[in-house]
């Protein structure tokens, strides 16, 4: 039984959380998420195994970009009925602000969700909303289900 | 590389530097998978790879040593990274000017001419603070 297939057994929507914790990159990230009804905002702890720059110190670039593609796939896992995990097609950057060594929060907006392709964008914030660190745009290739 | 601890966290270690390129690698560790169906590692793997592969080339560039921030990074997705597999990321800064230096970058397992991503990034050159990239040089030396 694949991944998405197990953890869509049950009645309701998937579980994110038990999502994540199949996924051995985002628990290497020590990334959670929180749904408060359609709203789903993740959450990358500080971890001292994300910095980048020790001196500074920031994050590294790369997580931070590992934790909004990840943010990004879940925002369109639960808004579909897909069977398996979209895939990255391409995707963009911003670095706005360096991440400093604190919680940081994400939250996805699917900009168009097409029959195989979406296009979705991610900002991450630490103290401030108003106050990205970061953004991420890009295009996720859907597997259609049976019925689509 | 050495010095930058989520680069030792992917297991990341620079293969070999030139005037304005560096290529490192990952080796494939299933720590890194973000698909557990298939085996394959994340793109959060790829985009790190190529992130700080690219901050080596430029550092490698520069006559002197300077500080620098990402401004943006691209990253296009050729084809998924073989489960088992090391990955290479080459990267190479082609332009320098005096505020912003740019680096394309090819991720790839056994040839570049067969890329799994590609990626254009720039550099903000002379940014506040210091920077981990000059330790990284000193490593590759």
């Amino acid at each position: 039984m694949t991944l998405l297939n197990s953890l869509m057994n049950s009645e309701g929507p998937i579980n994110l959380h038990n999502l994540l914790a199949k996924i051995p990159y985002a628990q290497m990230l020590g990334m959670d998420v929180h749904r408060m009804g359609l709203e789903i905002t993740t959450v990358l702890p500080f971890r001292q195994t994300n910095v980048g720059n020790p001196t500074l110190p920031a994050l590294h670039g790369g997580a931070v970009a590992g934790f909004l593609e990840m943010t990004a796939i879940i925002e369109l896992l639960a808004r579909t009925d897909n069977k398996v995990l979209p895939k990255p097609i391409d995707i963009s950057i911003d670095y706005l602000r360096s991440g400093k060594p604190m919680e940081t929060y994400a939250r996805a907006t699917v900009t168009k969700h097409g029959r195989r392709v979406s296009n979705v964008q991610v900002l991450a914030w630490q103290s401030d909303p108003e106050h990205p660190i970061a953004r991420l745009h890009g295009h996720f290739f859907l597997k259609p289900t049976e019925t689509s | 590389m050495a010095h930058v601890p989520h680069a030792q966290q992917l297991g990341m270690q620079v293969v070999q530097v030139r005037r304005d390129a560096c290529t490192a690698k990952i080796p494939y560790d299933v720590k890194l998978v973000g698909d557990p169906d298939t085996g394959v590692v994340h793109g959060g793997v790829i985009t790190s790879l190529l992130d700080n592969t690219s901050g080596v080339a430029v550092t490698c560039a520069l006559d002197e040593f300077r500080t620098m921030a990402t401004l943006d990074l691209r990253i296009d997705y050729m084809h998924p990274a073989t489960p088992g597999a090391d990955i290479f990321g080459y990267c190479h800064c082609f332009k320098v000017t005096r505020n912003v230096a740019f680096v394309r970058g090819t991720a790839y397992h056994d040839s570049p001419d067969n890329p799994i991503a590609t990626s254009m990034a720039s550099f903000m050159l002379g940014t506040k603070g210091s920077s981990v990239h000059r330790y990284s040089q000193e490593t590759a030396k």
